[in-house]
């Protein structure tokens, strides 16, 4: 606002790009602690392990810029690493062209898990935390049913298992190809919410519903779709973990949601809608991923782990508040 | 003189809301045992004086008393306190809670904090018997309830206070007749009882039998307080009316052309019974009527806001059937809100968004990708010509003032090149300057053949912008003016139905 107020513009950049700050001190901090964080090995390591958390951070992006929110996504992300595995093992989908088939098959399923998410959100007006609850049990239901509960092992002897699995396995120039398929979703994400109507008709029913309805826009359709990208989102993270395990595990996934939506909020997302960043969601996932990592490599325990996640969570979000003066109102 | 006798007595009350003097030394008292009405125009600040009497709003000058002792009112809770008590026409009821948990919402149990139900029925049930309701039933759920009982559920709430002083805010609007008619009788029984009882109401009729004393309000100020038996409807009106017209309306030079848009016969439910008419481009239609008169509902329904229930909509000739807003826009039909928060603009969202959405095609290609810099000129050129006030076109429009927020809500129509425009009280809530200018944008409009209908509950705009007017009242046209017939007395006349 004023330059001479340097303090406070000093505060606003802190209170603006706090999740950046937050990420930065949590690298300076790592590369004290331990000698092996800045290694190349590490870092894609990092990266490919968080490659399916981001994914699925992605779909519940866009969930969340209309206000909602999506729970089922855990339970999607093993249907889809059951239905590739169904694909090419139990189908044996595993020539090049049934590949591709396997591939578009099990993203199918995805979508069409989230578009009767969407279908109940948007057109039945079922409320989006009890509709994708509904959901999510179901879904996983349906991974667990599939094989009754066994985990599917990949044969390494055809050639579409060879393929996945050197894609969860192998780099190029260096960089893991879930990274890269990471990085492409990443793009095209950017790209849709900041160039393309559809991004920005998201964005504004999450602001004001009532308003874009008026404004002549079929308001429902958008808010029907981000559950359908959701759901696509989903399923492809169930895809790169199977790769990366070479197997298909009902039980994958559980607990994504929460962090899901945690990348979100820590970015600076409003689950009431309008307001969030892909670029921001982004360095939530990272969070994320280096809070883990460090406390591995300081060999702290499982639980105590969820603690400072937990405080973390919290603190940015309390930030935020803080920044936009936005605390609770009386009424 | 008698100042014992009055149950409520506010002098010389001044309430402004930012610039807007809402209330310049207003006076009102009312004594024990009438029924007093309060009446004026929309705006002249009957429901700004009940408010701050019920601790709603705080004043900003004056003095009140209540059975002669001065009091502070700072809160709902110091009104409740002083027995005085404001039915709403909005109930403020919990519709899944019993009749009596909503009749002692603020005092259940016995201050234990243990519920005695068998205590609680009881006494909702003597309280209802007393006032002839005994058939309604204490366990009832309130929201399973008509209407006329949810209105005695509200009247026995207040009675649990120990009210002394009732405030009604339109308490028919929301009634049919056989229940105005018991509810009247339940006015004159509480009546009987001593209570002070304040009606506020645009009806007539009612007034004239229900009520012992009428004090007119005009412009923040009270006009004077008469009997009932001492003044007729015609000479009520003028009391009502007749004020200068101050603002300045700019010129226009518009050609009437051919009907853009013909209305037939639409009717929904209890609110809009039948309504036809005819715009043509290059006018401007004034839509006048009280609040509640239907005007915003009719609007809505040709927009597509809702639904209508039967009738015609013919664009430019062409029957049109309108299934939401977006086939009205499609036909070229806009509509500016009168809820500019609610409705009309994306708070949190930069100006670009908020004035590109309505026609986002314009600046997309293939594939729905925006050009932002085409959109950034296309932007710019309308801020400009608007002379929208931002500090960028990337500012949220939440940072905007009243006025330029309106513009925002008025551009985003403008970019859509509309056949015909809806305006919902456009000028409500913006100051002078941005009046005077969103004025001169309407004239600009009708310049180019837009055909524009204004809704406004303010006459010097509806005398100073409109070739033509509409009346309406209890859903129906009750009249039409041509400019030459356009005064404060034919208007209300129509509006309030005086024979």
């Amino acid at each position: 606002m004023n330059e001479k107020k340097g303090n406070l513009n000093l505060k606003e950049f802190f209170i603006r790009h706090n999740a950046v700050l937050i990420l930065l001190l949590l690298i300076v901090v790592s590369s004290f602690l331990s000698d092996v964080f800045f290694t190349s090995r590490n870092i894609f390591n990092i990266l490919r392990q968080n490659t399916p958390i981001f994914l699925v951070s992605m779909g519940m992006l866009f969930v969340i810029l209309t206000g909602g929110i999506d729970l089922s996504v855990g339970s999607i992300v093993a249907v889809g690493g059951m239905m590739i595995s169904v694909a090419v093992v139990h189908w044996n989908w595993s020539l090049p062209l049934m590949l591709a088939a396997a591939i578009l098959f099990t993203l199918l399923v995805g979508f069409i898990l989230g578009s009767v998410n969407g279908f109940l959100v948007s057109y039945i007006g079922v409320a989006p935390f009890v509709g994708t609850l509904g959901m999510m049990t179901i879904a996983k239901g349906i991974a667990y049913l599939i094989t009754n509960g066994q985990p599917i092992r990949w044969p390494s002897d055809t050639f579409g298992t060879q393929f996945l699995q050197a894609f969860g396995s192998q780099t190029f120039l260096g960089i893991p190809w879930p990274v890269i398929l990471g990085a492409v979703v990443f793009v095209v994400c950017l790209l849709v919410t900041k160039y393309t109507v559809f991004g920005r008709l998201v964005v504004a029913t999450g602001s004001n519903q009532s308003a874009v309805t008026l404004a002549g826009i079929n308001s429902r359709q958008y808010k029907f779709s981000v559950y359908a990208i959701s759901g696509v989102c989903s399923a492809l993270a169930g895809i790169v973990i199977s790769c990366r395990s070479g197997t298909g595990t009902p039980s994958t996934g559980s607990g994504f949601e929460l962090d899901a939506i945690a990348a979100c909020v820590i970015g600076g997302a409003s689950l009431n809608g309008g307001k969030g960043k892909v670029f921001s969601t982004l360095i939530g996932v990272l969070i994320l991923a280096l809070i883990t990592n460090i406390m591995n490599l300081l060999s702290v325990p499982a639980y105590p782990q969820e603690i400072v996640k937990g405080v973390i969570i919290l603190a940015s979000v309390i930030l935020q508040l803080v920044g936009t003066g936005k605390r609770q109102s009386i009424v | 003189m008698t100042q014992t006798k009055d149950a409520v007595c506010m002098t010389d009350i001044s309430k402004a809301f930012g610039g807007v003097q809402a209330l310049k030394k207003a006076s009102f008292c009312a004594r024990a045992g009438e029924v007093h009405a309060l009446m004026g125009e929309n705006g002249a600040g009957k429901s700004t004086l009940m408010k701050i009497l019920a601790g709603a709003y705080a004043k900003d000058q004056g003095d009140i008393r209540i059975f002669g002792e001065p009091v502070q009112i700072s809160s709902p809770r110091d009104s409740r306190e002083l027995g005085i008590s404001i039915i709403y026409q909005e109930f403020a009821l919990a519709p899944h809670l019993s009749v009596a948990e909503n009749i002692f919402i603020d005092h259940l149990g016995d201050g234990s904090g243990i519920m005695r139900w068998d205590k609680l029925y009881r006494q909702t049930a003597d309280l209802l018997g007393s006032l002839g309701f005994g058939n309604i039933d204490p366990k009832a759920e309130v929201g399973t309830l008509s209407v006329a009982y949810q209105q005695v559920v509200e009247i026995c709430k207040a009675l649990s206070r120990n009210a002394r002083i009732l405030v009604f805010d339109e308490p028919t609007a929301v009634l049919a007749s056989s229940e105005v008619r018991q509810l009247f009788d339940l006015i004159r029984m509480l009546r009987q009882q001593g209570t002070c009882i304040i009606y506020i109401s645009h009806r007539l009729e009612e007034i004239f039998t229900i009520c012992d004393r009428i004090t007119v309000m005009k412009d923040g100020s009270n006009v004077g307080t008469v009997n009932t038996g001492d003044i007729d409807q015609h000479r009520l009106v003028q009391m009502m009316i007749g004020r200068e017209l101050s603002e300045f309306f700019p010129p226009r030079n518009a050609e009437i052309g051919d009907v853009v848009l013909e209305v037939k016969n639409i009717r929904n439910g209890e609110k809009v019974k039948g309504v036809s008419f005819q715009v043509h481009s290059g006018e401007i239609l004034g839509i006048n009527g009280l609040v509640g008169a239907g005007r915003t509902e009719t609007m809505r329904l040709i927009f597509g806001a809702d639904i209508p229930q039967e009738g015609e909509i013919r664009y430019r000739g062409m029957p049109v059937k309108i299934t939401g807003p977006r086939s009205a826009v499609r036909a070229g039909i806009g509509m500016l809100q009168e809820d500019r928060k609610g409705c009309g603009v994306l708070l949190d969202l930069p100006v670009r968004d908020n004035i590109t959405i309505s026609a986002l095609h314009k600046v997309a290609g293939r594939g729905g990708w925006i050009n932002r810099k085409e959109e950034e000129r296309q932007i710019q050129e309308l801020v400009e010509s608007l002379r929208i006030k931002a500090g960028s076109i990337e500012d949220p429009v939440s940072t905007l003032s009243g006025g330029n927020q309106q513009k925002v809500s008025l551009a985003k129509w403008l970019y859509r090149d509309c056949g015909v425009l809806i305006l919902d009280e456009p000028t409500r809530g913006v100051d002078v300057g941005a009046k005077v200018e969103i004025y001169k944008i309407m004239n600009e409009l009708a310049e180019k053949g837009v055909a524009i209908i204004m809704i406004s509950s303010e006459m010097p705009e509806i005398i100073g912008m409109s070739d033509r007017v509409l009346i309406m009242r209890e859903g129906m046209v009750s009249g039409e003016l041509k400019r030459e017939e356009l005064t404060e007395t034919n208007m209300i006349h129509l509006a309030m139905g005086v024979k």
